[in-house]
């Protein structure tokens, strides 16, 4: 299911479950419960891509987060316009895009709201939610075609 | 840069003013407030100090008490010296965020001006509102007066954002008891006062692009008690710290505070325990005593209401010649022994004194708490000294109209 590492910018995501990390005690956790986002000298990490920044161990970047998901987004290269609207309205920036090209889904961070399929303006669209168990490739095979316009 | 504010040796001020001028002079970089009575002169003065070029700071009006409160947590986080005012219903309204802002260990001061909780709604001064934050991780500090309002309100500043501390700081003073009465106060000098504070020196803040942080995060069974316990042991050692921040206070203005405060109880035989404007009243009460009968009265008072003196408290009431303690809470106490009774009754317990210890409720609702009243009490104490056990029920109610009113009565003879 996971893509990362098969995608530019998703090695480091979802490497770890989430509550895998060292438990430490009350006297070594973080005062003020503050959880740095990088290790080391972070001034430029804006301008950075995701796989070049030394994200800290608490940083949900690297953890899977998405072991609630219900339903699931698949995504349909062939019909997508890279159009990116739904990577602005993603809320758990789980739309992978490089140089404005839509490259696939982060499946350890999508939640499987469904954002990304109701903003997609293509037809059929290039986005549309599955049951989690669905397999991509046989959904992909069996996608719907385009709607005519009613007259 | 802000100007400074001209002021006299001696100065007429109420304790919402005093506050107020402390508030000024310690040139909070942000304050959030939502007025409400009686600790609305505070907010009100601080906004003329704004118009008239006396702070550098921004002051934010806000639409509620748990935004103002808010927008403080927020303000810390980023990395400023923040402080706000509130009251009563405005404090339970903030309740939530006061949890936030101990357990994000944000150095926040909150000057609170004692007032009643509703219903029935009633503006008055009583201890509901500070009671209601005390296992809230705040550390809170009394003022018996407008002097102290002001001297411990700057003191607040220096304790929270000590960096052994990193804690939000509550400073109390009785509604209109304190709040609107004029007295003599003696302010610092601006640059006096500002220096006593220091510098803010901002920790883990938010606007330091260069490293980014996470506030304000979510942990469940596996994180969530470590976190918990190494805040409250910041606030336990947090003792030491306010010690040294009053001493230093006495050593610039020859003004001592003391964790607890105790009055007479070298010698004392039988002594009330009380917060806030009463100390005073029971002061007063107990000199004339000693004076017109020879009864030997004392009282204490934790300064500190948290974190709980326990260490003082049980040193003041270690004493073989102490026989019978009064605890007096002004406080509505919901269905239990007052809170001052259970917590300075439990240090009594392992005192070898051992003193007798009975509860009185009092003046909810700003219900007035007399000289004479105290005098009453404190010879109710003498008399359980005198049979050697308790001759009353152990809680009972002072200036209360109809039949009389007590629960429990002792099992010791």
């Amino acid at each position: 299911m996971s893509i990362t590492g098969s995608v530019p910018g998703t090695d480091k995501r979802g490497i770890r479950e989430l509550g895998a990390e060292e438990k430490v005690g009350w006297d070594e956790v973080q005062q003020g419960v503050v959880l740095n986002s990088f290790e080391g000298p972070t001034e430029n990490s804006a301008f950075l891509k995701p796989e070049d920044r030394n994200y800290a161990d608490f940083n949900s970047y690297t953890a899977t987060v998405a072991s609630w998901r219900v339903l699931k987004p698949i995504y349909n290269r062939d019909i997508c316009i890279d159009c990116q609207n739904c990577w602005v309205w993603c809320p758990d920036t789980s739309i992978i895009s490089r140089d404005k090209q839509m490259l696939g889904i982060d499946y350890d961070h999508c939640k499987g709201c469904g954002v990304c399929v109701e903003v997609c303006p293509t037809n059929p669209k290039s986005l549309l939610m599955f049951n989690e168990a669905a397999d991509n490739d046989a959904e992909l095979a069996n996608w719907p075609v385009k709607e005519k316009k009613a007259k | 840069m802000a100007k400074e504010f001209e002021l006299n040796e001696v100065e007429v001020w109420d304790g919402n003013y005093a506050a107020s001028q402390a508030l000024r002079q310690a040139q909070v970089d942000v304050v959030a407030a939502y007025p409400i009575t009686p600790s609305t002169p505070i907010v009100e003065s601080y906004g003329s100090y704004v118009a008239n070029g006396y702070i550098d700071g921004e002051f934010v009006m806000v639409e509620s008490e748990h935004a103002a409160m808010s927008g403080c947590v927020g303000a810390a986080a980023a990395g400023g010296r923040v402080a706000t005012a509130t009251s009563s219903q405005g404090f339970a309204l903030m309740a939530e965020v006061l949890y936030q802002a101990s357990g994000m260990r944000l150095p926040i001061v909150l000057t609170v001006v004692n007032r009643a909780l509703a219903s029935p709604l009633n503006v008055r001064g009583d201890h509901s509102d500070m009671y209601l934050g005390r296992d809230s991780g705040w550390i809170q500090i009394d003022s018996f007066n407008a002097q102290e309002a002001y001297d411990l309100t700057l003191c607040s500043f220096k304790i929270g954002e000590h960096l052994d501390v990193r804690l939000p700081v509550m400073v109390h003073q009785d509604g209109f008891t304190t709040s609107h009465k004029a007295q003599n106060v003696y302010p610092l000098k601006d640059s006096v006062a500002y220096n006593f504070i220091g510098d803010y020196v901002p920790v883990d803040e938010m606007l330091d692009f260069t490293r980014p942080v996470t506030h304000g995060a979510q942990t469940e069974e596996d994180w969530h008690y470590e976190h918990k316990a190494k805040q409250h042991k910041a606030l336990m050692d947090s003792r030491p710290v306010i010690d040294k921040v009053f001493a230093e206070f006495k050593e610039l203005t020859g003004r001592e505070y003391k964790r607890v405060e105790t009055y007479m109880m070298e010698d004392a035989e039988v002594a009330l325990v009380l917060l806030g404007s009463s100390v005073e009243t029971a002061v007063l009460a107990a000199k004339q005593l000693r004076e017109e009968e020879g009864l030997k009265v004392g009282v204490i008072s934790p300064r500190c209401f948290r974190p709980f003196p326990y260490d003082l408290i049980r040193e003041a009431l270690d004493n073989p010649s102490l026989k019978a303690v009064c605890c007096m809470d002004k406080s509505a106490p919901g269905g239990a022994m007052g809170t001052l009774f259970n917590e300075v009754s439990a240090a009594a317990y392992s005192t070898n004194a051992r003193p007798i210890m009975t509860n009185y409720i009092y003046g909810l609702g700003g219900r007035d708490f007399a000289v004479d009243e105290a005098k009453r009490i404190m010879k109710e104490q003498k008399a359980h000294a005198d049979a050697g056990h308790i001759t009353t029920n152990i809680q009972q109610f002072s200036g209360l109209r109809g039949p009389k009113l007590g629960f429990y009565e002792t099992r010791r003879s």
